[in-house]
């Protein structure tokens, strides 16, 4: 493969032919934001959030979709990249309700994550703002569109990965949404609750409706698992508030990870109080009772002969 | 012989199938591959029958039959002089035919008297006893049914010299309006396919990627990007599969030269497109025509099937062993869809939002493939350059732009309409001399040029001579060509506002500056408009402007603060009067004016009061009445029915 050099913010890099600039800032660990941008997905070049000036350019290019060339001079964090981050910033809130202390996004939102970067407390413009009612309908996921930054992941995750195509944009201009056919609540539409589209959001546009009100990113763990429900071995984050199981995350929106309603709801179970631990043997009466380990499985004298081994 | 397009006798060897090099040559001068006499009458006779020669007893009309024309009651006019002709006894004598478009649709319906290019404007059916009578048979002109330069008042006989026509260049046009576009023998019979045929008897793809090159031309649809460039990459890109996409999804307001084009010389796109396809290596190709243009996807319909049916488009074309094939694809109403991204989207039956670019559509266009994307105005230019040469065509403009261009005059001025011009003219011959001036005798003001992604200028720049350039650098952009003429009674802020409000609801809502960036740019306009313009607007509207053109997505986003930011640079002071001032001096921004009248010009005739449907009006009749401004809901009828201008506006 054919490798290209080329200069971002003074520094030099090496990466293959066809990188993005994106990619190469990446592996000389500058940061760019991305709201539209997954490594999983195809590229927009939507939220323009990336934007670098690029020595020569007319305009400012967006990093997550401009192939690097050789000898190209990047600078990602000009002055007028800046202006140009901020301006974006400043639009989105000017169109976003900012109940960050209640919102369970918080703590997770890109929005927030770059408002705080760039220094962007709100907005400066007073206008019109989106009211849409909340979309309840879907007994897996809540949508919030007036959070909704329409980056198309959602979109995309739901048409590239899962291939079901449940949403897509309407409308033009300010009116702009993503929306199900004819403008159908998201219960009405061919979702099959796949949880993808929850995953990629940046924003707290969607949310998981099992996880609602449990607990914000910075208060819960993640533990990465695979699934042992079919022989697919989907990969997801088992997510636990205080050792308790709160629910299922896919872990990122990638073919081999659909995340199947069995995969992510069948955890319910851990919490069943029906549910057995040690297990139970009948007894001479045809009665159960609690059992060891060693003895329910036949190895009470390998057990012994081990732990005599080890005095 | 049906047609100029079929064989003379059984002599001739030329098919669909496997078609004679010559066969087009042979169609004007032939034939060639057998000595007949009989044949070459047979066919002299079919040619002087399309265009009558000056001298012969016989008469050809011309009625427009274009969108405008057609509007204003030309099909009724046609259908009478058929009539009325049959009734004198002429229908031997004069043939009629109905063309396309001659660009002055202000006049319509428009009707020339051919070899003597008699021009009759304006002409209405109850007109056409009296022309068949008088003229027809007569020999005597209709004096009233003349055209009347608005400049002199004088009557001018021949269309050529007409103001609006004599200051014109018309070489993409020169068979609009003269031809009848369902035919491809009147298109053949003035020159057409002679290029194709250059092209295919012996050029190599390269020769005429150079050859367009060498000509100069640039893009007519907006970017003015040099065609033979974009022709070369799309030749150099790899892969099995190659289009040709004609875009004709003509949207800016006041626009219609692709439509003109199309209705009236639809095979001019035609092997415009198919010269390009051999040059490029593509076999296929889609003409993006919005639906809002029915008649235009008729006329193309058209000439599709009979260039098929004479083995013009299929396959071995002039037996080259060159195939092409042509599909028209009619869009669905997005203005975004001009964007050449965004069509290849919606072509391919997917929303139509702009992809980002590079992979420019030269090496992945249409599914994937590289597809080279001109407008109508270009394609229709490019048989021009084959049939007359590289070098007449870069003798056309000026440095960097050659050629001619279609501009499309609206707004102010007396003769509203298509005019092609060569690159080079100066914004006041157009205005001043092929426009005829601004109506009313008012002061004009500025031009809008370019439509809503591009900018105006102020009288000062009125002298600029016109290109791709010299409008880019000041401010504005050649766009497809939309001129809009302003006078002292167009409000600069309200111009901004029109221009913003069409890009921001067409906006496809893909990329934030753009689709957020508008509306907010849009609601300081409205409020400036509106009397709530605060301190620090106008730096608000330059910093968003400048980062939308700056980070947008696509063409549409990148220009579309540009009436905002080209009125700032030449208008400042009307955005500083309505912030400031809080006034509006073109009296355009209603919340600005206030109403009042003029006790000594008011006689007291209370029809103000009556007309009034706010009840603002009070007064006792012959003494001066009073408005009472807040009520006055500032809709005008009272200075409409003042006969004395005593109601005043301020």
């Amino acid at each position: 493969m054919s490798m290209v050099t080329l200069t971002i913010n003074g520094q030099k890099v090496t990466v293959p032919e066809g990188s993005t600039v994106l990619e190469a800032a990446e592996k000389l660990g500058i940061s760019i934001p991305t709201f539209c941008h997954d490594p999983n997905l195809t590229k927009p070049g939507a939220c323009r959030i990336c934007v670098v000036e690029v020595q020569g350019a007319r305009n400012l290019p967006a990093s997550c979709v401009t192939p690097v060339t050789g000898g190209m001079v990047v600078e990602t964090h000009s002055a007028a990249v800046l202006e140009a981050r901020r301006t974006i910033l400043d639009l989105i809130l000017a169109n976003h309700p900012l109940d960050c202390l209640t919102c369970e996004k918080s703590g997770a939102c890109k929005l927030q994550e770059y408002a705080y970067e760039y220094g962007v407390a709100g907005t400066t413009f007073d206008g019109e703002r989106h009211d849409y009612p909340l979309d309840d309908s879907n007994p897996y996921i809540v949508r919030d569109m007036n959070k909704c930054i329409l980056c198309g992941k959602c979109v995309r995750a739901c048409t590239e990965i899962k291939g079901q195509h449940a949403v897509d944009f309407a409308r033009r201009g300010f009116e702009t949404k993503v929306s199900a056919p004819l403008d159908n609540p998201l219960g009405e539409s061919e979702c099959v609750f796949c949880n993808n589209c929850v995953t990629v959001c940046p924003v707290g546009a969607l949310s998981d409706k099992q996880l609602l009100g449990k607990g914000r990113a910075f208060e819960v763990e993640k533990e990465p698992v695979t699934c042992t429900f079919c022989d697919a071995g989907c990969e997801f984050d088992v997510v636990k508030r205080k050792g308790k199981v709160l629910g299922v995350a896919a872990k990122a929106a990638a073919v081999g990870r659909p995340l199947c309603l069995k995969g992510r709801l069948g955890l319910d179970f851990i919490h069943n109080p029906g549910r057995v631990n040690p297990p139970l043997m009948k007894d001479d009466n045809g009665q159960w009772v609690e059992t060891p380990w060693e003895a329910a499985l036949g190895l009470s004298e390998v057990v012994a002969k081990l732990a005599r081994l080890k005095d | 012989m049906k047609s100029l397009m079929d064989k003379c006798c059984d002599k001739c060897q030329s098919t669909v199938e496997n078609q004679c090099q010559g066969y087009i040559k042979c169609r004007l001068e032939g034939p060639f591959c057998h000595q007949d006499e009989g044949c070459k009458e047979k066919r002299a006779a079919f040619l002087a029958g399309i265009n009558i020669p000056a001298g012969s007893d016989k008469k050809k009309i011309l009625i427009c039959a274009g969108t405008g024309c057609i509007s204003s009651g030309s099909l009724k006019v046609s259908d009478k002089l058929v009539e009325e002709l049959e009734k004198a006894g002429l229908t031997g004598q004069v043939k009629v035919t109905t063309t396309g478009c001659h660009g002055f649709c202000e006049q319509g319906p428009i009707f020339i008297v051919e070899p003597q290019h008699v021009f009759y404007t304006r002409v209405q059916p109850e007109d056409v006893a009296e022309i068949v009578e008088s003229h027809l048979k007569n020999g005597q002109v209709v004096e009233r049914l003349l055209f009347h330069e608005p400049s002199t008042g004088q009557t001018v006989l021949e269309y050529n010299n007409v103001n609006f026509y004599a200051r014109q260049q018309r070489e993409v046009l020169h068979n609009c309006g003269h031809i009848d576009a369902d035919s491809i023998d009147e298109y053949v019979a003035n020159g057409g396919y002679l290029g194709l045929t250059k092209v295919l008897s012996g050029m190599s793809p390269t020769d005429v990627v150079e050859e367009v090159k060498k000509s100069g031309l640039r893009g007519r649809g907006g970017g003015g990007f040099p065609s033979g460039l974009k022709w070369q990459f799309t030749q150099q890109a790899a892969g099995d599969k190659k289009y040709v996409v004609c875009n004709a999804d003509e949207g800016d307001p006041g626009a219609f030269m692709d439509r003109s084009v199309l209705e009236g010389d639809p095979h001019s796109v035609i092997e415009g497109m198919l010269i390009c396809g051999y040059a490029i290596g593509a076999d296929e190709g889609y003409v993006y025509v919005r639906a809002e243009y029915p008649l235009a996807i008729k006329r193309l319909t058209t000439a599709i099937e009979k260039a098929e049916q004479y083995g013009l488009l299929g396959k071995n074309i002039l037996g080259s062993g060159f195939s092409f094939k042509l599909k028209i694809k009619a869009g669905a109403g997005a203005f975004v869809c001009g964007e050449e991204t965004a069509l290849l989207n919606s072509i391919e039956g997917l929303r139509g939002m702009p992809r980002p670019r590079p992979p420019f559509p030269a090496v992945k266009g249409l599914w994937e493939k590289p597809t080279n994307i001109n407008n109508v105005e270009t394609f229709a230019n490019v048989p021009l350059i084959f049939r007359k040469g590289a070098d007449w065509y870069a003798g056309i403009g000026t440095e960097k732009s050659k050629g001619t261009k279609v501009f499309a005059l609206t707004g102010k001025v007396n003769n509203t309409g298509l005019a092609e011009v060569p690159m080079g003219i100066t914004m006041r011959e157009i205005i001043f001399e092929i426009g005829g001036g601004i109506q009313g005798g008012k002061k004009f003001k500025a031009v809008q040029i370019g439509g809503p992604s591009g900018g105006c200028l102020p009288e000062n720049l009125l002298d600029l001579p016109i290109d791709y350039d010299s409008l880019t650098q000041a401010g504005a952009m050649m766009g497809s060509g939309g001129l809009v003429i302003m006078d002292e009674t167009t409000c600069m802020v309200d111009l901004a506002r029109f221009f913003l409000n069409f890009t921001q609801k067409e906006s496809c809502g893909k990329c934030i500056p753009c689709r957020e960036g508008t509306k907010r740019m849009l609601e300081i306009l409205e409020r400036i408009c509106d009397g709530q313009g605060r301190q620090g607007d106008i730096e608000t509207l330059e910093r968003l402007g400048n980062t939308i053109k700056s980070a947008s997505l696509c063409g549409l986003g990148q220009t579309a603060p540009n009436p905002v930011l080209a009125t700032l640079r030449y208008f400042r002071s009307e955005y500083e009067d309505h912030i400031n001032e809080k006034k509006c001096i073109a009296g355009v921004c209603s919340a600005l004016l206030t109403y009042f009248i003029d006790e000594e010009l008011c006689k007291g005739c209370s029809k103000c009061a009556k007309v009034c449907p706010a009840g603002a009006i009070t007064g006792v009749v012959k003494e001066p009445y009073k408005i009472d401004t807040d009520k006055c809901i500032k809709c005008g009828a009272c200075i409409d029915s003042c006969k004395f201008g005593a109601v005043k506006r301020g």
